[in-house]
């Protein structure tokens, strides 16, 4: 398909758009000079990885992607940031001179996954699989094929999250402790 | 004449722009409705008159002539103020509450896209919000509007779990995530959700009360201790911007109250050809009942302290909200 071809479906161009905003936004996430505008590119870039997700009939990922990752992880990330140092205008600590191999690795695990893709799959177009999955078959096949799985996933999180609250909690000397009572 | 309105709607394009232009139209009007509620039933607890001289009589254009000065005056963005993010911030918060209007039913057929995970959307674009808040108190340079946002977002994050949970209990009842959907199976079942669900619906209306920030659970705004929280440095347009988002958004939580809890467009003994008429009265009727509740709330309770509105959320809702859904699940398949 040439490019002109490609153009001419207006679905590309929104496409184009969307993927061209959440790759600047991306770029910036790297690049912004102030600790939080970084936070606030990566909630657009993730927007965008929604909408790519919604372009691909993908519905119930797309609202996920903005509940979990925008409504409660980037909304933790802000609180986080703000609570401890959010200076509105240029942050200086932000910068850091080991910027050449992270750059080059990044480059490099593009190329390794574009070649691979690029070797794997070639000019062969992706027939679509006609109706979208729907969330409910999603669902049934969340709890009933790949119900081990499931509860593997959920319970190294709940090992997460307790591991999380065990590090962050501060045992209270005996003094604070009956202070604590008192009160 | 309606062949060629039907003909000329069934162009996607002027659909689009029809439906956005209603949706436009209805955040102000909604807003302005419940702004001059507020100010009427306030006046009426209290004693006092309220608004009378605008309009001529009962001060009816008290609102329009709030918005006509709120657009006169200067806009004003404090030196130390992050612009393009304190710019973007009242948008973004007025956008997560005109979206939440796109999936409530108002009657059978008259919905502005029923989406299959219509339950999911509400509470994904409901949680934006949040952003724009933390990026209201952060940008505005202050240490006031930095303290409310803060306590904003503690609390909306707090308050997403019960209300995510509270909703479950409707969904696994009905079967589906599409709004219409639920109201059609309550409308099945012969009785609104309420019935079975008055816990999940106790716990959505307090999880939404504070998802408002509404009094009780009003501290990222607490005039006493901050000022006015996030929106302290806010003025003219922006500030408005705000207003209209609050008020918009008791309306829109409480229609997905209405939606998942009482039925929504349905009341028992009414035939279906009337409902496709009547559905938009029923609606906005059992919504503004909400509103009220909600507006008398704030004028009858004290506010909460910080730790009180925490507790309450992970010690008692959460719980409370996840029995909800194991007693739901055990009434489901047993009965």
């Amino acid at each position: 398909m040439s490019v002109s071809e490609w153009l001419g479906s207006p679905v590309n161009w929104v496409f184009l758009v969307v993927a061209l905003a959440t790759l600047f936004s991306s770029w910036r996430v790297v690049t912004a000079k102030n600790v939080v505008h970084a936070a606030l590119y990566l909630v657009a870039a993730l927007g965008g990885t929604a909408v790519l997700f919604l372009m691909l009939s993908a519905e119930f990922v797309a609202w996920v992607v903005v509940l979990v990752y925008i409504g409660a992880v980037l909304v933790l990330f802000l609180f986080g940031i703000m609570i401890t140092r959010a200076p509105t205008g240029k942050d200086v600590g932000l910068d850091t001179p080991h910027k050449t191999w992270p750059a080059l690795l990044s480059v490099a695990t593009f190329v390794l996954l574009s070649w691979a893709s690029i070797q794997a799959f070639g000019t062969t177009q992706v027939e679509s699989v006609g109706e979208p999955t729907s969330t409910e078959v999603l669902g049934l096949a969340l709890l009933g094929r790949f119900v081990i799985p499931f509860e593997v996933v959920s319970f190294v999180l709940l090992a997460a999250l307790i591991g999380g609250v065990t590090i962050a909690r501060r045992d209270l000397s005996p003094v604070e402790e009956e202070e604590r009572r008192a009160v | 004449m309606s062949a060629f309105l039907s003909d000329l709607f069934a162009n996607f394009w002027v659909s689009l722009a029809g439906k956005l232009l209603l949706v436009a139209l209805m955040i102000p009007l909604v807003g302005m409705v419940i702004g001059y509620a507020e100010m009427k039933l306030s006046a009426k607890m209290q004693a006092r008159v309220g608004p009378y001289f605008a309009g001529g009589r009962w001060g009816w254009a008290q609102l329009i002539a709030d918005g006509v000065k709120f657009f006169q005056k200067e806009d004003l963005i404090p030196e130390e103020a992050d612009r393009p993010v304190f710019k973007i911030a009242p948008v973004l918060v007025l956008i997560s509450t005109v979206a939440l209007l796109v999936v409530i039913p108002f009657g059978p057929g008259i919905i502005f896209r029923d989406l299959s995970v219509g339950v999911f959307y509400a509470l994904a674009i409901s949680s934006l919000s949040t952003v724009g808040i933390l990026m209201a108190g952060w940008s505005s340079g202050n240490k006031y509007s930095l303290m409310g946002g803060l306590r904003a977002a503690g609390q909306l994050i707090a308050y997403e779990l019960p209300l995510v949970l509270a909703v479950i209990g409707s969904v696994m009842l009905a079967g589906t995530m599409s709004m219409s959907g639920i109201v059609e199976a309550q409308i099945e079942a012969g009785y609104p959700y309420l019935i079975i669900q008055f816990v999940g619906f106790g716990i959505f209306m307090v999880a939404a009360l504070a998802e408002l920030s509404r009094i009780p659970f009003d501290m990222p705004i607490a005039e006493s201790e901050l000022v006015m929280g996030y929106l302290t440095e806010y003025s003219g347009f922006r500030f408005l911007f705000f207003f209209l988002a609050e008020f918009a958004n008791m309306f829109t939580l409480s229609a997905i109250a209405v939606t998942l809890f009482l039925g929504g467009y349905w009341l028992p003994g009414i035939p279906e050809d009337v409902l496709a008429y009547a559905g938009p009265v029923i609606v906005l009727a059992k919504t503004f009942l909400l509103v009220f509740a909600m507006i008398w709330f704030r004028w009858t309770f004290p506010r909460f302290r910080e730790d009180q509105l925490q507790s309450l959320a992970w010690k008692w809702l959460i719980p409370l909200a996840l029995a909800n859904i194991i007693i739901t699940g055990a009434f489901k398949v047993y009965l």
